[in-house]
């Protein structure tokens, strides 16, 4: 069946909207491949805006690793703004790929990448302009699949009616594994149709097929168990893991948008996995182990993405990448391979030590020295250790002034409000810290010409961490407590004017919240918040607690129940089907720990403490050192 | 310090990219092209790279101009060379010259445009041409930054012909006939564009086309007063550092 692009109809609509740019693809390094010559076709989808979507890694390795793929076809596709989806609708034109703007509803695969839940509205967007039913169990033969990864899709039951499938964890091995699945299935003759092709998927224990489970409840809400409908589907599924990034060094051909987007930069993860153990972050506790990526391959990762995109900077990016076994070689090593080029580096995620000043140096041998971010996250030493951020005051105010001393003007400070056990006085201390760093700057400088910003952002308990069974503090508690850090730091005549402060009050969190640790029955407040007009729930201008307020109510579903209620230790969670290598167990008393402040090391460098990862996952720690060095580049 | 005039084209798609899309798309192929760009000294140092007059977002082109400088003299070809092969298509470098004396922008004095209007009546459109060329001042609004303003679009039009020709853009049926206007616009203050042009004509005859315009700046350049045609403002450049090789000639077809 020959499929045709819709550019031609697309292009008369683009004067009328918004950087019309972002709707045309045509971007260095990307890809069309011939549509009848593909065995398979997926289209990728990152479920916000355009200049969101494309800096993400994750859909940009997949994408070059299926196109790779001799008989396999991807293109990529991205939550249209609601200029154009106006539009498309009066017009009838269906949700396109940017690449070769072909219908999303021909291709086999609809894969949608969530890092977070509020993209959850932009994928029914798509799924109705793309003419896909939103529920899967209306979906007919000549639908594509429509499955899910990225973080959030670690509890996908929230949307569990809208997917066929969804994937956890790392998607470059398990997506090339699901390409072939679906190839032999339609080379055979597409037997079974729709359901076999699930079956096929699910049978392997590493795809989640929603609807071959059965979720039953108590009488009180609570979930009384969830078990697989059919024989052969497993009981639990499991994450998947990429246990050698070096042989995956992707991207190799970095996507150079024309439109502008929010992260422009070439970016390289320098490792996977988290195990410092912070016991809110969900993304720390569902990588494990940590993998890195050796030195070398760094080296000649950034050598080959800067000369094939044109980038002028280089991320180089993990969950805190000061802790890379050699990060102070491959520092030193790219700052000297780049010194006088007008290439920058940078190392978004880091930590408050003196170490990550001689870091930071390195990195701005070109450039000035205008800012240093640090996330002590908690405002007190009580909440830091109840959150296991082993961070005393101590080492931040020692930390903050060797980087002002160092001439650094600005340092940036990231806190949580809203934490497991969390206290008035807590959030106070923020601004005594902040005073103090100021104080500290002064000292050392003799000059007022330093700065502070505090940045807060409100607490969501995750699934999968040891905050699971938390209770989230509600949104009146979070917004008295933001105004009085407010009211504390701007009424202070000696430091107030050298401190900035950063907020968002907290009823989205509450959203946030209900998505992250709802359950199946939240799908009916996605749908009908969707419904009702909600689109693009991460952009602040287009997000209405009100709208989400009023479809739980209609749909019946009590927000404050999937909330600010605390859960029991023998209580099924809406995700504890789905495997993340993390011992229940552990998780449980990790989570006891907490409330009476018992600190966790990281198992990088003291005994396992038996979270269970890597032995139900066979994967183990993958660090260096290596011992090798980064070599001057012979032409820059 | 030796400076490159580039001219380039925005063809099919990427007729809708910004300006701001086009000055990050050009840095970074300049540095995948190896091109040894000048840059600003100071804090935040920027690659020497100006532009001229760009066409609108939106508005296709086969004569944009900027300006390199580079830090070691380079051979205008092999910058020509590799910098259209770091460009993404549609984004075409036509001719790259040597800068001679003399400013640039100063010679891109008038610009040649084409607007192809799909659906649009032939005969209504001449008589909508006619009244608008016997017009003396027709004055329109367009909603700028500062909020609307009112000028002449008359007096800039040196020329406004009818014509007709096939469809070309993938935007409507191959083939089909479609009305094109052929205009030659004098660069002023504020400046008067196609569309101002489409107003006038809408204001003098209530022409109005049935779909968005497809425009395309053909060429830009001084205007030979004898003569009344454009001249390739690059010549100039020739003339004085390699005497007198003759440039691409004015127009190109659009992709």
């Amino acid at each position: 069946m020959p499929v045709e692009s819709i550019f031609h109809r697309l292009e008369a609509l683009l004067p009328k909207v918004q950087k019309p740019i972002q709707y045309v693809g045509g971007e260095l390094n990307s890809t069309v491949k011939d549509w009848d010559s593909a065995e398979v076709r997926w289209a990728l989808m990152y479920p916000d805006a355009y200049e969101v979507g494309l800096p993400n890694q994750g859909v940009a390795i997949l994408y070059e690793i299926l196109n790779e793929l001799p008989g396999t076809l991807a293109e990529r596709t991205y939550a249209v703004w609601p200029d154009l989806e106006a539009l498309m609708r009066a017009e009838g034109i269906p949700q396109f790929t940017v690449d070769a703007h072909r219908p999303v509803r021909a291709f086999d695969v609809l894969g949608v990448s969530f890092s977070t839940e509020l993209g959850y509205t932009n994928m029914l967007t798509a799924l109705d302009l793309a003419g896909i039913p939103l529920t899967a169990a209306d979906r007919g033969d000549d639908d594509p699949i429509v499955l899910a990864g990225g973080h959030a899709a670690f509890n996908p039951e929230p949307i569990a009616d809208f997917l066929d499938a969804a994937v956890l964890g790392d998607g470059e091995q398990i997506s090339i594994a699901i390409s072939e699945v679906v190839r032999e299935w339609k080379a055979e003759g597409r037997p079974g149709g729709r359901d076999e092709l699930l079956m096929r998927l699910a049978e392997s224990g590493g795809v989640y097929v929603p609807k071959f489970y059965d979720v039953d409840y108590h009488p009180d809400g609570r979930i009384k168990r969830v078990a697989p409908n059919r024989a052969d589907v497993p009981w639990r599924v499991h994450k998947h893991t990429v246990m050698d990034l070096d042989e995956w060094p992707y991207p190799k051909k970095p996507l150079v948008p024309l439109a502008e987007t929010v992260h422009e930069r070439f970016s390289v993860e320098i490792f996977r996995g988290c195990t410092r153990g912070c016991r809110f972050c969900q993304a720390g506790m569902i990588t494990r182990p940590v993998r890195e990526r050796s030195i070398t391959t760094i080296g000649a990762m950034v050598e080959n993405g800067v000369k094939e995109s044109g980038f002028n900077e280089v991320g180089l990016l993990s969950l805190s990448s000061a802790d890379h076994s050699e990060i102070a070689d491959v520092a030193k090593g790219l700052a000297d391979r780049y010194e006088g080029t007008n290439t920058s580096l940078s190392l978004p995620s880091t930590r408050v030590d003196a170490f990550n000043i001689d870091l930071a140096n390195e990195f701005s041998r070109n450039g000035r020295r205008s800012g240093l971010t640090f996330a002590p996250e908690g405002g007190s030493e009580r909440m830091r250790k109840v959150i296991n951020k082993m961070v005393t005051e101590e080492d931040l105010i020692r930390t903050v002034t060797t980087a002002y001393s160092q001439g650094w003007r600005q340092v940036k400070l990231y806190f949580m409000c809203g934490l497991p056990t969390e206290q008035d006085e807590d959030v106070l201390g923020i601004a005594d810290l902040a005073k103090k760093v100021i104080k500290a700057g002064r000292d050392i400088t003799g000059s007022r010409d330093i700065r502070c910003t505090v940045s807060i952002g409100g607490f969501v308990p995750k699934p999968h961490t040891p905050f699971q069974w938390a209770a989230q503090a509600d949104h009146e508690t979070v917004d008295r407590r933001l105004k009085a850090l407010r009211d504390s730091l701007r009424g202070d005549k000696q430091y107030g004017k050298a401190i900035g402060f950063r907020y968002h009050d907290g009823k989205p969190s509450i959203v946030e919240g209900l998505l992250s640790r709802g359950d199946r029955r939240v799908g009916a407040v996605i749908r009908a918040v969707w419904e009702s007009g909600g689109r693009f729930d991460g952009w602040s201008e287009h997000f209405s607690y009100e709208r989400w307020m009023a479809a739980a109510e209609q749909a019946g579903v009590d927000v404050a129940w999937y909330t600010t209620r605390e859960r029991e230790e023998n209580e099924v969670l809406p995700w504890d089907h789905l495997d993340a290598g993390l011992d229940r167990e552990w998780l449980w008393q990790d989570w006891q720990e907490a409330v009476t402040g018992g600190e966790v090391e990281d198992c990088r460098w003291t005994p396992c403490y038996d979270c269970g990862v890597c032995p139900t996952m066979g994967t183990e720690i993958q660090i260096g050192p290596t011992g090798r060095k980064l070599l001057p580049l012979t032409v820059v | 310090m030796q400076r490159l005039r580039v001219r380039y084209a925005k063809r099919g798609r990427l007729r809708f990219t910004s300006h701001r899309d086009i000055s990050r798309a050009v840095e970074r192929a300049v540095r995948r092209a190896g091109i040894p760009v000048a840059y600003s000294a100071g804090f935040s140092p920027h690659p020497k790279i100006s532009y001229a007059g760009a066409a609108p977002t939106g508005v296709a082109s086969e004569a944009e101009y900027l300006e390199i400088g580079v830090t070691t003299p380079c051979v205008p070809e092999q910058v020509k060379l590799g910098l259209d092969g770091s460009l993404p298509p549609g984004l075409d470098v036509l001719d790259v010259v040597e800068a001679g004396p003399g400013g640039l922008a100063d010679r891109l004095e008038v610009s040649d445009w084409e607007v192809r209007l799909p659906g649009a009546d032939r005969e209504l459109a001449e008589v909508a041409v006619e009244k608008f060329l016997a017009a003396s001042t027709v004055d329109v609004e367009r909603l700028t930054k500062k909020g609307p303003r009112r000028f002449d679009a008359r007096e800039a039009v040196l020329r406004l012909v009818v014509s007709e020709g096939t469809d070309r853009t993938a935007a409507q049926v191959q083939g089909r006939p479609c009305v094109i206007l052929r205009m030659v616009v004098r660069h002023m203050t504020p400046a008067v564009r196609p569309d101002d042009v489409l107003t006038g004509l809408r204001l003098v005859a209530d022409f109005a086309p049935p779909v968005p315009p497809e425009v395309t700046r053909l060429a830009q350049g001084p205007l030979d007063a004898s003569t009344g045609a454009l001249a390739d403002p690059l010549d100039l450049d020739r003339d004085t550092t390699r005497g007198g090789e003759a440039g691409p000639a004015g127009e190109h077809v659009a992709g």
